[in-house]
């Protein structure tokens, strides 16, 4: 049985050193890659169930008693591979700060206010046609001491699984827009134009709920599949 | 023919992912009761030696027959409902530990857990392999592709409690990572 292999796509993701990032230069690894042939380890991966998530993960407006403060905002869109097939029933994560820029966590030191009503934490399973939906607020942008006057464009965290341990992606979904992305090492250490403006999010007025909600449409590609050799026998090193 | 998409680009985990991806069982690849299970324990290092923190380990394995719980596996899938997947943030001390099986060999392969390591300060995912000392790791396909002096980098030693393996993100000592 021939096994499936991922097609790897360089051009579209940061370099393992990016200096621009202060904390890069501390932690990346000098030694380079070691190139390795995908076999069954990497071809296969967790296929993470609906088990993993609850009633109200895809709604982080209804997580609690009261309100978030903030935006409220409709993030909707497609899970595809590289081919454009949808990848249906894989579970999507994400994580923000609220609507002040201030993350749920202790090591937040932003003095910005907390919301008692937000902890910013979404869940959802992609349907069979690859689409996720979640509700939340609109993230605020947040200072951090990267260089002098830093501050993050608005952004959520996506985890995505997909279907094998070579798609397994973290990243980040931004807003249309934004006047911080020019001083951003985070942003900018995606070199390739293309692949830098597709993690930014389109509005999406379809998608919005009259007199409720903005809404924004993206679509996250994982690594698509090489084609199956048809007749080049495999050397299998 | 359909156009190829360019792959969303990976961005950093960022130092705040622990108010959503760390899971209460997902340090736990199988239950602490199960007959036979080990413990695999490590601390991740930055360049000047210093505990990192804040990262996310993630292990993806075998079970003890050598298959995964995967429709690829062309063997068919686990009978064993093992889930083979585990996930640890760091603690303060850059602490990591995992409860698992042993996973076994695979066809052509020494037995071994695949390992994402994701942290502030890294725009990408880093893997590597656990490998373990007692097995025989001459004919192993992917540490024959790395340079003998760093294959000890990737071999987990024995200890009372299972196996202590260190992820050394950079220095003299850093762990060989692998592009997949």
């Amino acid at each position: 049985m021939e096994l499936p292999t991922y097609r790897r796509d360089p051009e579209s993701q940061p370099p393992v050193h990016w200096p621009d990032y202060v904390s890069n230069p501390g932690r990346a690894p000098k030694r380079p890659l070691v190139l390795i042939p995908q076999r069954l380890t990497e071809v296969t991966g967790p296929l993470l169930g609906a088990e993993r998530v609850g009633p109200h993960d895809n709604d982080l407006t209804i997580q609690h008693p009261g309100e978030p403060l903030g935006q409220r905002i409709i993030v909707t869109g497609r899970v595809l591979d590289g081919d454009g097939r949808p990848v249906p029933d894989t579970l999507v994560e994400v994580w923000q700060a609220n609507a002040s820029g201030r993350y749920h966590h202790a090591g937040d030191r932003h003095p910005a206010p907390l919301d008692p009503n937000f902890s910013g934490v979404g869940r959802c399973m992609t349907d069979a046609a690859g689409r996720y939906s979640f509700t939340t607020i609109q993230p605020g942008a947040y200072p951090w001491r990267n260089h002098h006057n830093a501050w993050r464009p608005a952004h959520i965290h996506f985890s995505l699984f997909g279907t094998a341990f070579t798609q397994r992606l973290i990243t980040q979904m931004y807003f249309p827009g934004d006047p911080l992305f020019g001083q951003d090492p985070i942003f900018n250490s995606v070199r390739d134009p293309r692949a830098r403006e597709s993690m930014i999010a389109t509005f999406d007025l379809s998608a919005t709920v009259p007199e409720w909600a903005l809404a924004y449409s993206w679509d996250i590609v994982l690594r698509g599949k090489n084609p199956t050799p048809v007749e080049e026998e495999d050397d299998d090193d | 023919m359909t156009e190829s998409l360019v792959t969303t680009s990976s961005q950093t985990v960022g130092p705040f992912f622990a108010i959503g991806l760390p899971w209460e069982d997902g340090p736990f690849v199988v239950a602490p009761d199960t007959p036979g299970a080990i413990r695999i324990v490590g601390r991740v290092l930055d360049g000047a030696g210093d505990p990192v923190p804040d990262a996310l380990i993630e292990t993806w394995q075998a079970d003890p027959d050598g298959r995964f719980d995967h429709p690829d596996d062309p063997r068919g899938a686990v009978a064993s409902g093992f889930r083979g997947f585990g996930r640890c943030p760091t603690d303060v001390n850059g602490r990591f530990e995992f409860v698992t099986l042993k996973p076994g060999a695979l066809p052509g392969q020494a037995p071994h857990i695949a390992v994402s390591v994701f942290c502030r300060g890294i725009l990408v995912r880093l893997v590597t392999r656990i490998y373990f000392p007692e097995d025989n790791l001459d004919d192993d396909p992917v540490l024959a592709v790395v340079e003998p002096a760093l294959r000890q980098t990737l071999v987990a030693s024995a200890a009372p409690y299972g196996y202590r393996f260190d992820i050394v993100l950079q220095g003299p000592d850093e762990t060989v990572f692998f592009d997949v």
